[in-house]
């Protein structure tokens, strides 16, 4: 079993340098309806994780028919370009990129 | 400094190489802090740090004591396949190394998990690999045998 340390608190430069908290623009809100957009995304979750890290962090879950027959870091690198921008205020990002039907597979088990 | 001289002169030696994967117009995106000649030279050392060994993973830490949560995962899902020889470059060390290997892979974040050269991802896509099998048939393609193919082979 896999078991993530319980938050980035040991990140020595991340304490030591002025982190503010995210811009303002950067909220889930923003990511979700972004990824929506773009990616013609059926579905998608954002949640906040930054409590639990050192930093504004996110994690997605997007559903898009876009990603049939792409291999997973082509489709990572697709939800990257879209918030490009975003990206460069956000810490840690962590992403789950599903196809309509592996999504409704997830869903049923 | 030493870094800087050492990989100047390995970029003479070995003349105009190919290197790692194509990636965005580095040269347009905005706040880059690297000046011009610097950042070439590590960009030139990335090239090859990525090729020198099969698994090359750039962390927050090292594998005996990552400094971050995705990074440990790396370390420990490696561990689990028994993947012991593998070169790990810490970025906290060094922010040169951590703000060029964001560059080099044109990818935003660090873990990075390179497989022959080739940008593999970060730690969600590791572990997704992990987890469908498709981690252990990577491993086979360079020549590792993953320790839980023993496992399973002792479990029938």
């Amino acid at each position: 079993m896999i078991e993530l340390l319980p938050a980035c608190k040991q990140c020595p430069l991340e304490r030591s340098s002025n982190i503010k908290k995210t811009d303002m623009a950067v909220t889930t809100d923003h990511i979700r309806d972004k990824l929506t957009k773009e990616l013609a995304a059926v579905h998608v979750d954002v949640e906040d994780t930054s409590p639990n890290r050192c930093a504004a962090s996110f994690k997605a879950l997007v559903v898009s028919s876009q990603f049939e027959g792409k291999p997973l870091l082509q489709r990572h690198r697709m939800v990257n370009t879209c918030l490009a921008e975003e990206l460069k205020e956000i810490h840690a990002f962590e992403q789950k990129t599903l196809t309509p039907e592996q999504w409704e597979k997830q869903k049923s088990q | 400094m030493n870094s800087f001289i050492s990989a100047t002169a390995r970029c003479l030696r070995s003349g105009a190489a190919l290197y790692g994967p194509r990636r965005a117009d580095v040269w347009s995106a905005p706040g880059r802090r690297l000046l011009c000649a610097a950042a070439g030279d590590v960009q030139k050392d990335l090239g090859e740090k990525v090729k020198k060994d099969k698994v090359v993973v750039f962390i927050k830490g090292t594998p005996a004591q990552p400094m971050c949560g995705f990074s440990n995962a790396v370390v420990q899902i490696l561990r689990m396949h028994g993947v012991d020889d593998y070169a790990a470059y810490n970025v906290l060390d060094d922010q040169e190394l951590r703000e060029g290997i964001k560059v080099f892979s044109n990818w935003p974040t660090i873990p990075q998990v390179y497989f022959n050269g080739e940008f593999v991802g970060g730690c969600d896509i590791l572990l997704q690999m992990h987890q469908n099998g498709d981690l252990v048939e990577e491993f086979k393609k360079l020549g590792i045998r993953s320790e839980l193919l023993e496992t399973e082979k002792d479990s029938k």
